[in-house]
């Protein structure tokens, strides 16, 4: 399979802050790819680069064959972008915000493609809206239709759903994965790993300006963590955890909350369950391996 | 070179920014010129009418002939300073609408070009409408003189226009403007000769007037507009003055533009 992005020994620096730190990675055509990592970790700084909004102090990409940033216009005539924060123009309403966009890039929208585009954001009946009196999850799925504008082969989604509601958010779901069944190559940033989950074939862990993980969801649960995981309540739990080290492999504390992780965790759960102790027992995920791999601390 | 500095790279793409704005204006046509056209308006009639009464003519100009000239100018400073500041930065910072242009094919010179054209074409239609309020008025000497007038109006507001994409570029905030129309267009406007002769004024303000860009618009649309004389070295200078603002406010403000917004 061709490559679509070739990201090749990335760095850039801002003053003091190194933001990326020689990240490497490719996006096969066709295939949705996941940047996760917490605040700070650099997916944007990436995302930035990558479409030459920012000059990487050093490290190549390759961007639909072209090289980022001095190809960078031809690229973007390819390229879809959906923006962390919306900037739809207030001044137009939903038909106009599609095809003075498509305008940007030289093009003009045939009735049809329009008519299409809305229908893709599920704003048909909202063609002449202003763009104030839609609900967020409108304005997202519009902008996603304005990323649409040039059909493009690669799109780019950074935190494509943040700040929507699950209704709003299982919609733009639907959306992206039609998106990938008509084979165009997506790469998004997210915080959720449940999104990641559900939509990425391969995902990439970033955290202080690196790649620590990069691989399919599936894999990435297999070989990153135990396959379980138990989480108990409680106020004496380091104490009683201390005393029955057999029954599990390693486990995190957390206030009054202790995850337990283990391959067979069955003796562990019998145990709470016969001291009537408060637990969850649940299969391990990829949410476990992004705690793994980047640690509790909160990033602010 | 370090790209920062280098010039800006003009290509036609910038029109289509330059349409967006047109396609936004449209919707407010008549509404935008008339407020554009107000003001001066107010000006021409409060002081042509009350001042002109007490001092009927200034070098043999009828007072609200004299000023009338001024006014043009003034027009035309004032709107594309307006669009080149508040609306250029509701563009660019509040609304964002730049980011999400510069994520298609188009360049932040582009965008800025298109910009300087859009708010130079504002600038100009408000001087034409004042213009053509000053003809109906019986004020202008000569039909023949207009094209002329126009295209001073033209250099006028593209190079208020450029100066203002500049000041846009340094601003956190619209507070920021005033400091530019208190300290620099309102003391422009009574350094430039629209009002009064610049020769009352004492030695050392007629040195930093002869500096001031409204002064040459004025310098060139007076005669033209009143039937005065007007020597050939002196249009030259005013014209060469004025393009020499634009450029430099235009160089200017793509280099602070591309240091605000290229990290």
């Amino acid at each position: 399979m061709a490559a679509a992005l070739t990201v090749d020994k990335l760095y850039k620096r801002y003053g003091e802050i190194e933001a990326v730190r020689g990240a490497s990675f490719t996006i096969n055509t066709g295939e949705c790819f996941g940047i996760l990592g917490p605040n700070g970790a650099g997916k944007s700084t990436t995302l930035q680069i990558c479409l030459a909004q920012s000059k990487q102090d050093s490290g190549t990409i390759d961007l639909l064959g072209y090289t980022m940033p001095e190809q960078v216009l031809a690229a973007r005539q390819k390229v879809g972008v959906v923006p962390q924060q919306d900037n739809l123009d207030p001044d137009f309403n939903c038909i106009e915000n599609l095809t003075v966009y498509a305008h940007y890039f030289g093009l003009q929208l045939s009735a049809a493609k329009i008519n299409e585009l809305l229908e893709f954001s599920g704003l048909s009946t909202r063609a002449h809206a202003r763009i104030t009196t839609l609900s967020g999850g409108m304005q997202r799925r519009l902008t996603l239709a304005r990323a649409l504008v040039n059909d493009p082969e690669f799109i780019f989604l950074d935190e494509p759903t943040t700040g929507l509601d699950p209704q709003a958010r299982h919609l733009i779901w639907e959306r992206l994965r039609r998106l990938q069944d008509t084979n165009k190559t997506l790469l998004l940033t997210t915080h959720f790993m449940e999104e990641a989950e559900r939509l990425c074939n391969r995902v990439a862990i970033m955290d202080n300006g690196q790649i620590i993980a990069i691989g399919t969801p599936a894999t990435l649960v297999t070989e990153c963590i135990e396959k379980e995981v138990v989480e108990i309540y409680g106020a004496d739990i380091e104490n009683w955890l201390a005393s029955r080290q057999s029954l599990y492999d390693r486990y995190e504390q957390f206030g009054q909350l202790a995850y337990c992780y283990s391959n067979d965790a069955i003796a562990l759960v019998q145990a709470l369950q016969a001291e009537g102790r408060n637990f969850t027992h649940r299969p391990a995920n990829l949410e476990d391996v992004f705690l793994r791999l980047t640690g509790r601390d909160l990033r602010e | 070179m370090n790209p920062l500095y280098k010039p800006p790279l003009i290509s036609r793409r910038m029109l289509r920014l330059t349409f967006r704005n047109y396609k936004v204006w449209r919707k407010l046509t008549l509404p935008s010129i008339s407020m554009n056209v107000l003001e001066p308006l107010v000006f021409l009639f409060g002081f042509g009418l009350g001042v002109g009464a007490l001092i009927g003519d200034i070098e043999g100009t009828d007072y609200l002939q004299y000023i009338a000239a001024g006014m043009v100018g003034y027009g035309a400073m004032q709107s594309a300073s307006f669009e080149a500041l508040y609306s250029a930065f509701t563009r660019m910072h509040v609304q964002r609408t730049w980011q999400g242009i510069l994520n298609t094919p188009m360049t932040l010179d582009d965008v800025l070009l298109g910009e300087w054209v859009w708010a130079g074409m504002k600038g100009a239609m408000a001087g034409v409408a004042m213009l053509l309020v000053v003809v109906v008025l019986g004020l202008a000497e000569s039909w023949l003189a207009l094209p002329f007038i126009m295209l001073v109006i033209i250099l006028t507001a593209l190079a208020f226009s450029a100066i203002g994409l500049a000041v846009n570029a340094l601003a956190n905030s619209y507070d920021f403007f005033s400091y530019y129309f208190t300290l620099f267009i309102t003391p422009m406007m009574m350094l430039s000769g629209a009002f009064f002769p610049i020769a009352v004024l004492p030695a050392p303000l007629q040195i930093v007037s002869a500096f001031l860009p409204l002064t040459h618009s004025v310098e060139l649309v007076r005669p033209f507009m009143t039937g005065g004389d007007i020597a050939l070295s002196q249009m030259a200078l005013s014209v060469v003055v004025l393009l020499i603002y634009t450029t430099a406010g235009l160089y200017l403000s793509t280099i602070l533009t591309r240091r605000r917004l290229l990290k």
